[in-house]
Parts: C-alpha cells; structure tokens; sequence
C-alpha cells in the first residue's frame, strides 16, 4: 500500500485518491488562439522525474496539489491549493 | 530406449541458426534511422526495404529487440472497434495478421479463438450493439449475443445471476486472435535483417539534430550519425524522445500491469474481456491463462508490479470463473503504457521535416503492429500521410477532431 499524505485528511490509502493530470496555467480563452486552447487541453509535459498534479481526495471530495516523482514513485511534497499559488506567486 | 532414439542423444546438436547477425559498427549515415526496435519499429524498416526499395535504414533501440511492449503485452488482436476509422484500420493489420507467418516465413503461432466482450450493464450492452452495426457495416465480423449463445460459445463462463454483476449480453467476434509475440517482433527483424536493415541494440538516441525545421542527424550512445528521415517508435517513451525534437505530446505514460497463471491443461478457447469489471483473459498455447486489466491509477515512468492491481483483478476473474479458487498466479510484469485522450494513436508527419512519428499505443497497439509498419512505411518513404492514417494525424488535436475509441479500446486491448 502506498501511503499520501492529504492536506486536509493526513497520511491516507493512495487507493482513496484520484489523480486528475499536471497542473497547467490556463490561457485567456477569450484572448487565445484555437491552438493554444487545445495545447492547454490536451498537451502534456509528462516529465520523467518531478511532476506537480491536481489529485482529489474522493471520499471528501478534498482538491489539492502533490509533487511527485515519476521514476521513483515517491510523493515529494503535498499542498493545499491556496499555498501552492501562493508559494509560486511569490516565486514568479 | 530404442536405438534410434538414443543415437540422437550421442550427436551434436545442430547449431542454432542466427536470426540476424551480430550488431556491426555504427554507420555514419542512413537514409532513415529508426528510433525503437518493438515491433513497430522493426516492422516498418521490413515494409520500407520491401515495399519501397530504401535498404539503407538502421534500427536503434536502447535495450534489446522487442524487449519493451512488444515483449509485455497480452497479444490480443482484433478489429471490433467502436468508430469507422478505428474499424478500417485495425480490419487491415487482422488481414495483415492472418498471412504473416507465410510472410515472414517463421510460425507466429496465430490463433484465431473468438473474442467475447461481456457487457454487465444495459450501457454496456448499448455499446456493444453499436459497435456490432458498425463493425457489420464494415465488414467485420461481430454480433451482439445474449446469455443463451455465450453458454454455448464458452460453457466455461459463470453465466449465473446470483452474483454482482451478471452477464447480460455479449459483443461476439469470431476472428479475435492471439499470437506470439515475441515471435512478431523476431519475424519482422530477421526478414527486415535479409533485406539488408541494420539492427542495432543497445544504442540509445540521446538528441536530435534540427537545423531551420529540419531533421539531419541522430546523437546516439554509440555517436553522432545522419539521417536523411527519421521515425520515432518508442511507446512508452514518445513524450522523451519528441521532447528532444521539442514537440510536446497528448500522452501520458502509465503503467500497465498482466500476469499469467500456472499451466493448465487447455479449457479456455475464447478470449474473455469484461469492460465493466476491468479484466480480461486468454488461455496461452502453454495453458497459462493470461491476465490484466486497466491501467494503473497514474502516471509512472516504471514497470513495477502491485498487490493492488492483482486484487482488482482476482475479485471478478473469480466472479467469472469460480473454480479458478485454487490456481496460482506464476509471473506479474509491467509495460508503460502511452495512452492518448482518444485510446487512438498519433501517427505520421509532424512539424519537423523529415521527421515522423508512430506513438499513442496505449494498451492497444500489438494487434496494429504490421499495419502501423507497412503505413508508417508508406509515410515515410513517400513523405505524405496514407489516407488510412489521416484521422490519427498529431494535428487531430489542434483540430478538436479526436477519434473517441475509448468504449472499444479500454480494457479490450
Ligand atoms: C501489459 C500489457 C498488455 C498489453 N496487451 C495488449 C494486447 O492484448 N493487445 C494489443 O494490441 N496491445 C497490447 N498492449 C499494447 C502493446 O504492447 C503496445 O502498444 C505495442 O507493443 C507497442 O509496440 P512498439 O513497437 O510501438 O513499442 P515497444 O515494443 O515498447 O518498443 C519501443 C522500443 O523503443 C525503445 N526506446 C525507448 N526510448 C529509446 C531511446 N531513447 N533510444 C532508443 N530506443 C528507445 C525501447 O527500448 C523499446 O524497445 C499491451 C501493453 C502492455 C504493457
């Protein structure tokens, strides 16, 4: 059993999560081409090494955001989404 | 012992015959230099040096031949898809299939044993009679059967009521087949090998050279070398190595797990998939039954095994065959998986001259082996996209126009 620990729920099954792809910035749709709109929806990094995802929490309906390793399979770090913007606002 | 035999016993053996020959030096130069040698890779330097006359391709894969999906997967093959283009192509790679032992003048051990896709659900059932009329319309063989003809198509099943989710119906495709696998890969190599390809293990592309939107040259482990064209083939590696090319991918990779079971003496004739209850299996010509289900949870750059994967599969393999109680599991494996949006692949040009690609196999692509070879040949050598390919062009996407094969090709394989 693999172990993740949720920002609201504390260290849980991973089988109780859902991991719903990277995390992405979101172009203007009003402003953006056709082009960028489906790179945004369809077009993945998915790096060999650290990727930050949105993951879900199911039985608490619980979003957040996990960094993870996808070579190794270790979770690095778990956020709730306001420290995560946060820390990347700050980072920008 | 009878003479005969014993005298046998007494002479040398004769010595194995080499299917290609030893891995020479690297040239500096190839008309085209495939990336990944799995049987796509391999089967498209066959069809190139056959059917187009271009010899001087090199084969460059970073382990050993067929030793990544080629090698891992379940080997079912079949064309009972959900839409038109879906059907036409896998329609060609099943003909393709049927006379490629001839072909490649080795026994692939094909085995056509009928494929049933048991439905639990009244969607289920919906979707397997779609696919039954648009497979129909095309020429393939399917049909919707309800639980009367499963029973007499494979007694085996558990067709009772009394469990979670009973069978109510089935989409029955007599020309579902499963092959060697292994052997595919062998057969395309050894006949590509004849026709003058060069296959090379163990060398591991690094980089790609692109000057003003070009491809001129592959960085190897082994060296820097030419290349008049290049086509990647590198399933669970397609987002890597197009990375190099700076071309980003509607793909994730993802694990996908199988096990087969201790040998049994043959009962199982039919392959069995449940798209409901995320299992499949087949009876090998060993008597192994082999086993999977959906992908992994994730995405992973690995080929871990789980103990969650064999309990999701164990709970409905037992529901369909009960007295399966006792029978142990011999070997798990993994492969990665590049699973596309659409469960369909991305094949042919892409905004790089001269380079091309054959990527998005997801947990299907073994079955599309010799047509994705003899197609992605065609684009190569002639430098268009095949009419057959156009749906699965990269540019799909850009479009919005994306070819929703998920009801067939989940689960399925
Ligand atoms: C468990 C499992 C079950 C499956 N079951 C089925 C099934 O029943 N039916 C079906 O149709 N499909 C099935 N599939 C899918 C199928 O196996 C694949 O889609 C298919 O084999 C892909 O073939 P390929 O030649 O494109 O890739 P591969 O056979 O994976 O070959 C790619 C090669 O590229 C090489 N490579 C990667 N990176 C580099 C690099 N940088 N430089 C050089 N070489 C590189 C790798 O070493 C590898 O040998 C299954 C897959 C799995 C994992």
């Amino acid at each position: 059993m693999k172990i993740m620990t949720c920002p609201l729920n504390g260290p849980r099954n991973i089988a109780e999560f859902v991991c719903a792809g990277e995390v992405k910035a979101m172009p203007d749709p009003a402003a953006c081409s056709d082009e960028e709109w489906a790179g945004y929806l369809f077009l993945e990094a998915n790096p060999a090494g650290l990727i930050v995802e949105w993951w879900l929490h199911a039985p608490t309906s619980y979003w957040f955001i996990a960094k993870r390793d996808t070579v190794t399979e270790q979770i690095v770090a778990t956020y709730t989404v306001e420290q995560f913007f946060a820390q990347a606002r700050a980072a920008a | 012992m009878p003479f005969a035999l014993l005298k046998h016993a007494l002479r040398r053996p004769p010595a194995a015959e080499a299917y290609w020959p030893q891995p020479g030096e690297l040239g500096q130069s190839y008309d085209v230099v495939i990336i990944g040698a799995g049987g796509h890779g391999l089967a498209a330097a066959y069809y190139l040096a056959r059917e187009h006359g271009i010899k001087r391709v090199a084969v460059l894969d970073k382990g050993y031949l067929g030793g990544g999906n080629t090698g891992r997967n379940t080997t079912i093959i079949r064309a009972n898809y959900l839409t038109p283009e879906g059907v036409a192509f896998y329609k060609e790679s099943v003909e393709l299939f049927r006379t490629l032992s001839a072909e490649l003048d080795l026994n692939l051990m094909y085995s056509e044993r009928g494929h049933l896709t048991l439905a639990h659900t009244d969607a289920a059932v919906r979707t397997a009679r779609w696919r039954a009329e648009v497979n129909q319309h095309l020429g393939v063989d399917s049909s919707l059967v309800d639980p009367d003809e499963i029973a007499r198509i494979c007694p085996q099943l558990n067709l009772s009521r009394a469990v979670r989710y009973p069978i109510l119906g089935a989409l029955y495709h007599p020309p579902g087949a499963i092959a060697r696998h292994d052997a595919v890969a062998w057969g395309y190599a050894r006949a590509a090998a004849r026709l003058g390809v060069e296959l090379h293990p163990q060398t591991e592309v690094t980089g790609l050279v692109i000057e003003r939107g070009r491809v001129s040259a592959v960085e190897t482990s082994r060296g820097r070398i030419q290349a008049g064209k290049v086509l990647q083939a590198v399933a669970g590696s397609s987002s890597l190595v197009a990375g190099m090319a700076g071309l980003k991918l509607p793909i994730r990779t993802v694990p996908l797990q199988a096990c087969v079971s201790q040998p049994l003496k043959p009962f199982l004739d039919t392959i069995i998939v449940s798209g409901s209850l995320h299992v499949y299996v087949s009876q090998s010509a060993r008597g192994e039954l082999v086993m999977g289900g959906s992908t992994d949870p994730y995405p992973l750059y690995a080929t871990r095994s789980s103990l969650e994967f064999k309990e999701g599969l164990m709970g409905p393999m037992l529901e369909l065959f009960p007295f399966l109680a006792e029978v142990k599991v011999l070997r798990q494996w993994a492969g990665m998986a590049d699973m596309t949006p659409d469960f369909s692949p991305v094949m042919g040009l892409t905004p790089i001259e001269n380079y091309f690609i054959d990527a998005g196999w997801g947990t299907w692509g073994f079955k599309a082996t010799p047509v994705s070879g003899k197609r992605m040949a065609e684009c190569v050598a002639t430098g268009r996209q095949p009419a057959l390919l156009e749906p699965f062009a990269l540019e799909r996407f850009e479009r919005v126009e994306l070819v929703g094969e998920k009801g067939a090709a989940s689960v399925g394989h």
